[in-house]
């Protein structure tokens, strides 16, 4: 479902350009959880908005449902594909209701029965016909990611890239919003790829990992192998270890 | 003969008043700090913060602070005063904030920062509050010293930038230091660095150290003791290398909805919030 060959993210050019994600290949099956780890800086974030169409890629091929991505994309293309942010205090503009935060993407892509889709994409993230008109600060964080996501899925995508969906949120709603997106990749055969610097959360959702490091993409590993500890690359044993917790030395 | 207190708390209260009726956002709260590491513990809301900013009596107006005991050694704060606080603060109690990139001066080389707090408490030359601020961001485990102290907030790495606030916290030499949340803005690789020269520095200078964060597991890792908090009141008090034993629902709650790396779930239990715990149940 997603496939990149290749894939070199460039800022600026010449002598101060940088490559903040280079030489990147990876496969992502139809259905599959695929997730990014790595640290700030890593270049995780900068693949994920390559995927989206977000960020011009230098190099490469970027392959959705077995199309090569052209520079600007179509609307079909563009709609295969949603993405949901980390921050949904920043996310959701404010002086928007949550309807018209969901009837906006229906515009865009010319979508009829938006009063059906609203509801059930609604019902869908478990908020109730009382939450429709509300404005994003009347809203908990967990309530404004659910509406996040809900606009994500409203345009009915087969493809969900998730950026850190959870990091901005408390354990106990991390919890939630977890649960929720495990439950749709059930139902809806989603596939997904998420960036999370939180290699539990990874777990949680994911079979397959990519584990990036100053821009490159160091080793493709198994959430099962991650358990175990049979990792190669010195960069993911580095990311483990600190995962696990505070240890003091005597 | 157990030594007396660094810090004693004793039902502490803080209230901003709202015109839908009095916001309580820590009731009445106790506990003491002796010569050790305590963590305080809750999710957004919790009153945590509060907590900490009251005891540094940095609550803003309206908000009102009431104890019946708060007591920094032998000080009375409850009546304290700004001027009172001033001279308290960096040179008996320090506070590390959550981010470096918020909490240093943008326009002000590191080194100067940290120079200035040091002359801003003992008397001497600008030569020696120099030589004090390299002396502490060699301390903070910063390789070299000399070149970092010219460098600007936007120039440090965020791990770097809170060594830097470390080193400014310290270097007036306080008794209790108070870390807001001190490491949740850095990656883990370098979180598990900055916690480990916190660490080595509140235990070589005797200190007693408040380590607010809503991360559990990682508190219960490098705390001797932990508070949890909700809706403003201390739930739970416990060792902290038994809050796997926990007995309270809420800290169980939180603690089971985790995600595990070597124990995955399918469906995470999810926290289910008893309108009793507010009240103290």
């Amino acid at each position: 479902m997603i496939r990149l060959d290749r894939v070199t993210v460039r800022y600026g050019s010449g002598a101060h350009g940088i490559a903040a994600a280079r030489d990147i290949s990876f496969t992502i099956a139809a259905g599959e959880v695929f997730g990014l780890v790595g640290e700030s800086g890593s270049g995780k974030s900068t693949v994920l908005r390559a995927v989206a169409g977000l960020l011009p890629h230098a190099e490469g091929i970027v392959e959705l449902a077995g199309e090569a991505m052209p520079r600007r994309r179509t609307r079909a293309q563009r709609r295969l594909l949603q993405m949901v942010f980390q921050d949904p205090y920043g996310s959701l503009h404010p002086s928007q209701t949550v309807d018209q935060a969901l009837a906006a993407p229906l515009r865009i892509h010319g979508l009829r029965e938006g009063e059906r889709r609203i509801a059930e994409s609604l019902r869908e993230v478990g908020l109730g016909p009382e939450h429709r008109f509300r404005f994003p600060h009347q809203l908990s964080g967990g309530q404004r990611q659910r509406v996040a996501i809900a606009r994500a899925l409203i345009v009915a995508p087969r493809i969900l890239l998730l950026d850190e969906p959870t990091s901005a949120l408390d354990v106990s709603v991390q919890a939630e919003i977890l649960n929720l997106l495990m439950r749709l990749r059930r139902e809806h055969g989603l596939t997904m790829l998420m960036v999370s610097h939180d290699l539990a959360v990874i777990a949680h959702l994911c079979e397959r990992v990519g584990v990036m490091q100053h821009g490159a993409l160091v080793e493709q590993t198994t959430v099962d192998a991650l358990a175990a500890g049979t990792v190669t690359h010195a960069h993911t044993r580095e990311l483990l270890e600190s995962s696990a917790r505070f240890e003091r030395d005597r | 003969m157990t030594a007396p207190p660094l810090l004693t708390v004793r039902n502490l209260r803080v209230t901003y008043p709202a015109a839908q009726g009095d916001i309580h956002a820590v009731r009445n709260v106790s506990f003491t700090l002796a010569r050790e590491r305590l963590g305080i513990v809750g999710e957004s809301g919790s009153g945590k913060s509060t907590l900490g900013r009251a005891i540094m009596g940095l609550v803003p107006r309206p908000g009102r602070v009431a104890a019946d005991e708060l007591r920094l050694g032998a000080i009375d704060l409850r009546n304290l005063g700004e001027s009172g606080f001033r001279r308290l603060r960096g040179r008996r109690i320090a506070m590390v904030l959550q981010d470096p990139k918020f909490a240093l001066n943008p326009v002000m080389s590191v080194g100067h920062q940290i120079a200035e707090t040091h002359r801003a408490h003992v008397r001497g030359s600008a030569r020696a509050a120099r030589r004090a601020a390299l002396e502490m961001l060699h301390a903070v485990r910063i390789r070299d010293p000399e070149r970092v102290f010219g460098l600007y907030p936007h120039q440090v790495s965020g791990g770097m930038g809170q060594r830097v606030m470390i080193a400014m916290m310290l270097i007036a030499d306080p008794e209790v230091l108070i870390a807001d949340e001190p490491t949740s803005a850095l990656d883990a690789t370098v979180q598990t660095q900055v916690l480990a020269i916190l660490d080595e520095l509140v235990r070589g200078r005797g200190m007693g150290l408040i380590l607010i964060s809503h991360n559990l597991p990682l508190v219960a890792s490098f705390c001797d003791r932990v508070l949890v908090m909700y809706s403003g009141r201390v739930v739970e008090t416990c060792g902290a290398g038994a809050l796997r034993q926990a007995r309270h629902p809420y800290t169980r709650g939180l603690l089971a909805s985790l995600p595990e790396l070597d124990h995955r779930r399918d469906v995470l239990p999810q926290l289910q919030r008893d309108p009793a715990w507010a009240e103290g149940a």
